[in-house]
């Protein structure tokens, strides 16, 4: 599903990612640990370009992500990403947080198509085989409707219907990060990324977005997790690459990689945590 | 003191009798105007100086628009809204042959005076804005303009409401300048109702009274503004 190969991250002559080559298939659940500094959450954030790699490619659905000439925000629509800092839009509610991004890029592909028709139309009449028309039968109201429904939806299924119509200012962290969760959900992704998801939040709440997380993990998404809840990792993971200094030392299933680390750097790391 | 009730009679004469009334209205509009138009304006072009200049700068395009828009700024707060009116209005025009009245004239410089001004309060005002809301709206697949114009900028706006209501306070008050040009403000009509009966206490004081009571209105309003705006800092 997604290729990384050879992809280089560096901040001028700081090198943070020294060539990293990883595949993630469908459905896999890949938890990346290691040491703060290396190299595991900008290797995250490359991989939706939220940092633009300096070299390597990352192949996505038969694209290169890492070329300048990708429009990156349609492939942005199909990777969910949840920050550790939660990142909700302050001057929105809850609900429309949720339903911003789905509502505006349909309806910017609904004037699209609008157009397009226009310009069929027209060029149709000199036309001896005849175009068909596209699709423009949804109104503006009715997208908002449909999504607002999913919105509520989404809402239900974590609990927290009544929050609709509250600012995100008003809730928890974990409240907070359960909302983020599924504002990435309604633009129903084929891959989530997550980076550090509960390492804000007090530690009676880091259970509740975790169950969450498993509960997506069980319905067979594919997930990418840089994570320090080892407990987590072991148990809901497929699969974990150890990262230090920008390279990844070392990837195994998890029943392995925890109980017979191979590289000494991984047998030091997970002797300090755990 | 007999002599100052003297002076408010006239005043109040001219005033009520002698056009006095009228004059005012029309200054009062004009000032106005200027002002809010002007403000107006300059929230438009220093919204778009402020964008241009936070946008980051990796290709050419961007990097030499913020070099037009860092001279405009320059330009516009290095030198005095006198001399800004006076070259527009007595060299700009005649060199490229057009005939606007003054006050339209003045409307558009002080627009764009405070379009310098506003870019840079619009600038540090972007800034304070958690760069995580922007990246977030850019994770959802919006772009840079979109997750710009609907997240980062009304957080932006929130934040420097006040010192933009201070710009405005700013903006009425240097207004007293447009009679340079020939724009009836204010300061034009009492200082006509004074000629008219060789007497200016009493019309700079009623005029001084008025640009008082304008920033008093303006200050209420800004905040009445403020308090709705702040609806989702509030915890309920």
């Amino acid at each position: 599903m997604i290729d990384v190969i050879d992809l280089k991250k560096s901040y001028g002559e700081l090198e943070v990612l020294k060539g990293i080559n990883v595949t993630i298939h469908e459905g896999e659940k890949v938890a990346i640990i290691g040491p703060s500094g290396s190299g595991k959450s900008t290797f995250l954030r490359c991989l939706n370009c939220m940092e633009d790699p300096t070299g390597g490619s990352i192949i996505f659905e038969g694209e290169d992500l890492a070329d300048m000439r990708v429009d990156i925000n349609l492939h942005r629509r199909h990777i969910g990403m949840v920050f550790q800092q939660f990142n909700l839009f302050n001057n929105k509610t809850v609900l429309q947080n949720i339903m911003l991004a789905p509502v505006h890029i349909r309806n910017s592909e609904r004037k699209k198509a609008l157009r397009k028709a226009a310009f069929r139309k027209i060029a149709n009449v000199f036309r001896k085989e005849k175009l068909p028309l596209p699709d423009i039968s949804v109104s503006k109201k009715q997208i908002i409707a449909e999504e607002q429904a999913h919105a509520r939806q989404l809402l239900q299924r974590i609990g927290l219907e009544e929050k609709a119509d509250v600012y995100p200012s008003t809730l928890s962290g974990g409240q907070k990060q359960r909302i983020a969760i599924i504002r990435a959900l309604a633009m129903n992704p084929k891959v989530m990324l997550f980076d550090e998801p509960t390492s804000a939040l007090d530690p009676e709440m880091v259970g509740e977005v975790l169950d969450l997380i498993k509960q997506l993990a069980d319905e067979g998404m594919t997930m990418v997790i840089v994570t320090h809840e080892m407990g987590f990792a072991r148990e809901v993971a497929t699969r974990v690459l150890f990262m230090d200094g920008g390279v990844i030392l070392e990837e195994a299933p998890p029943q392995e990689f925890f109980s017979h680390p191979q590289n000494q750097r991984t047998k030091d790391f997970l002797s300090k945590v755990l | 003191m007999g002599n100052f009730e003297s002076k408010l009679r006239n005043f109040w004469d001219i005033f009520t009798n002698q056009n006095g009334c009228s004059y005012v209205l029309t200054g009062l509009k004009n000032t106005v105007l200027i002002a809010v138009l002007g403000l107006l304006i300059g929230i438009l072009v220093g919204t778009l100086i402020a964008v241009v200049r936070v946008f980051p700068k990796y290709r050419r395009l961007p990097r030499v628009l913020n070099g037009i828009c860092s001279f405009y700024v320059a330009l516009f707060r290095g030198t005095p809204i006198v001399v800004q009116l006076l070259v527009a209005y007595y060299v700009l025009l005649p060199l490229l042959g057009v005939n606007w009245p003054s006050l339209n004239v003045c409307i558009l410089v002080f627009g764009l005076n405070s379009g310098a001004y506003v870019s840079e309060i619009m600038r540090s005002g972007i800034q304070s804005v958690d760069p995580g809301q922007l990246e977030a709206g850019r994770a959802v697949g919006l772009s840079y303009s979109v997750a710009m114009t609907r997240i980062v900028v009304p957080q932006a706006v929130k934040n420097i409401l006040p010192t933009l209501g201070n710009e405005f306070i700013t903006l009425i008050k240097e207004t007293s300048v447009v009679s340079f040009v020939g724009a009836a403000d204010l300061y034009v009509a009492f200082n006509n109702i004074g000629s008219n009966s060789y007497e200016f206490m009493v019309p700079y004081l009623v005029m001084a009274l008025i640009y008082i009571v304008l920033v008093l209105l303006i200050s209420l309003m800004i905040r009445l503004m403020e308090r709705s705006l702040r609806k989702s800092d509030r915890r309920n």
